[in-house]
């Protein structure tokens, strides 16, 4: 760990002890679950080079099982994110298997319509999943603790959020991380290399997936409620546009990109009922202006500023 | 059925695809918007069914090219993905600003007059409405196949696709072709919208779906031909129908089933060529 990271770890915990204070306690909790969700999908964009257009399929899929573990069996929030979890990085097995046949635009493309395809299947599957009404009711349960209220539950579900961050950090700078960058920037030399390009990839996407899953988990659990629209595409395509909002390839980028759609829509819900709108222009925006995401081009900015106020005072001393 | 407007849908998105490098995220909202645009020429001004069929496509196809040119052009030579960012964020703008001016309802059009008999094949009836829908997109299809591979200015079209610089120094403003390419590939979406509107509601999410499947389809063609992208929109749309009449739950999955199959077999598609996988 550099001492930027150090700093920035600094920070970033501080900013999650201190959310529910500073705004609402669901907003907080859903600010927090939907960051480790963009930093999910920013660990496959951004290192592995493979966007997903799916992963509502992994979030919704890990909240469905948690939210259905949780109520059926009386489960404390923990065990049944366990099980969503599984049931997350089980769902990403096939459908990584079969999406990294593809590339670039088409994987996008495959996992959009696997991630639908679950939609219907949940949607149909009515006995279970209850449908359109979605499972409603989940019980949020700690055994020796109470974390009924919201704000009790975003402090029983950081240090699980956390770990989920950390988890994703750890891959990152892993060896397998440093392969995955290598297949991203040139598959066909890794496999030169000798590296199995497929399975790391394939590894990269059930990991990410199951991430995905935590969040999406304690995110049914935290609202007591699993509903089709955790499946829903447009859940996807929130996750990719908090990534790329933030900056690719950073993790911290889909945090912060989360934090600023949420408050953005939070704010705005009170004047327009179609947050689209907003969204759809912001995207429009980023993607013709800012490429490279918010944390980076402020980074940037920030090193230019450094730079400069530290040459004029080096100036100021040659000229005494 | 449901072919007639897969095929549509995925013969724009291949054509586009094919020239501008741009997977069009929001063909859905652009077939949405033909459906509107004919619903509006009916109630604003009284602009029946046949007319909207030309006039809604062109309306449509204009604005795409205005979009073209301000903010597509901008993306040329980036990785696809970011195109397809930007027109997943234009669907969204699109279908909130639609649902905030027209709100959540569908809206009925009216069958035209001409067409809302229905022929009977022994036992059961058939409106003779959705056999147009089909005859017309397959001319469609024919047309701009025959247009694309046969005539001059498909040549031109390919060549300015194929290698840019080359036409351009041959005199042929490639910018202006690709702008037309594009509209050409929206108006063929909201061709399929303005053929839609009187069988389903029109209403601002109605391609939101849809858009997903029609991916599908063109995972399933091959995003390179055009003729793969006609001929899996037609052959999915029987298989769906199929599918539905043993249980109406299956018409979808059965499109994400025949993709994962697809997939395992010939990744590349079935109609795909080397530059696709």
């Amino acid at each position: 760990m550099t001492r930027r990271d150090l700093a920035l770890l600094a920070l970033g915990i501080v900013v999650a002890l201190a959310l529910p204070r500073v705004l609402y306690s669901a907003l907080a909790l859903r600010i927090l679950l939907w960051a480790l969700f963009a930093v999910s999908v920013d660990l496959l964009l951004g290192y592995g080079g493979m966007l997903s257009f799916g992963h509502a399929a992994f979030w919704g899929g890990g909240g469905y099982a948690a939210a259905l573990l949780a109520k059926t069996y009386q489960l404390p929030f923990p065990v049944a994110a366990l099980g969503g979890i599984a049931c997350a990085m089980a769902l990403a097995l096939p459908i990584g298997y079969l999406a990294i046949r593809r590339r670039g635009i088409y994987l996008a493309m495959v996992t959009l319509a696997f991630a639908q395809m679950l939609f219907y299947v949940v949607n149909e599957w009515r006995d279970v999943t209850g449908g359109e009404n979605g499972v409603q009711g989940v019980p949020k349960i700690l055994p020796g603790l109470s974390v009924g209220r919201t704000a009790d539950f975003y402090y029983a579900a950081l240090p699980l959020v956390l770990l989920g961050f950390f988890v994703a950090y750890r891959v990152v700078h892993s060896p397998f991380g440093h392969v995955l960058v290598s297949i991203r920037d040139n598959e066909t030399r890794a496999q030169a290399l000798g590296y199995p390009t497929q399975r790391y990839k394939l590894i990269a996407f059930v990991l990410s997936a199951g991430i995905a899953g935590l969040a999406g988990s304690l995110y049914a659990i935290g609202n007591s409620f699993a509903s089709l629209d955790l499946l829903h595409w447009t859940t996807s395509g929130s996750a990719v546009l908090m990534t790329v909002l933030g900056g690719m390839g950073t993790l911290w980028g889909g945090a912060v990109g989360a934090a600023i759609v949420l408050l953005l829509e939070d704010s705005l819900s009170s004047v327009t009922e179609a947050p689209g709108v907003v969204t759809g222009a912001i995207l429009i925006a980023i993607v013709l202006g800012f490429r490279r995401g918010l944390v980076p081009e402020l980074l940037r900015v920030a090193e230019w500023l450094w730079s400069r106020g530290s040459r004029r005072t080096s100036d100021a001393r040659a000229h005494q | 059925m449901n072919g007639a407007f897969y095929a549509l849908l995925s013969l724009g998105l291949a054509i586009i695809f094919g020239v501008l490098r741009v997977v069009n995220f929001a063909h859905g909202a652009v077939y949405m918007l033909g459906a509107f645009a004919a619903y509006l020429l009916l109630q604003q001004f009284g602009v029946g069914f046949w007319p909207a069929l030309l006039l809604a496509p062109l309306g449509v196809a204009a604005l795409g090219a205005v979009v073209e040119r301000l903010l597509l052009r901008r993306l040329y030579g980036l990785d696809p993905l970011y195109g397809f960012l930007l027109t997943f964020g234009l669907a969204l703008f699109i279908q909130d600003a639609m649902r905030l001016r027209f709100g959540i309802q569908g809206q009925p059009y009216p069958t035209p007059a001409e067409l809302s008999a229905s022929v009977s094949f022994g036992v059961v009836g058939y409106p003779v409405y959705r056999l147009f829908v089909i005859a017309l997109a397959i001319a469609v299809c024919v047309a701009t196949w025959y247009l694309i591979e046969r005539t001059r200015l498909g040549m031109v079209v390919r060549a300015a696709t194929e290698r840019g610089e080359l036409t351009r120094a041959l005199g042929i403003d490639v910018d202006r072709w690709i702008t037309a390419v594009f509209a050409f590939g929206i108006a063929l979406a909201a061709l399929a919208g303005v053929l839609a509107a009187p069988m389903r509601n029109v209403a601002p999410l109605m391609g939101s779906e849809l858009i997903i499947l029609t991916f599908a389809v063109v995972v399933i063609g091959g995003m390179g031909s055009i003729v793969g992208a006609v001929a899996a929109g037609f052959l999915i749309g029987v298989l769906a129908s199929l599918g539905a009449v043993f249980n109406p739950a299956f018409e979808n999955v059965i499109v994400f089933a025949l993709m994962a199959v697809v997939l395992l077999v010939r990744p590349a598609g079935l109609f795909g060529s080397r530059e696709a996988a």
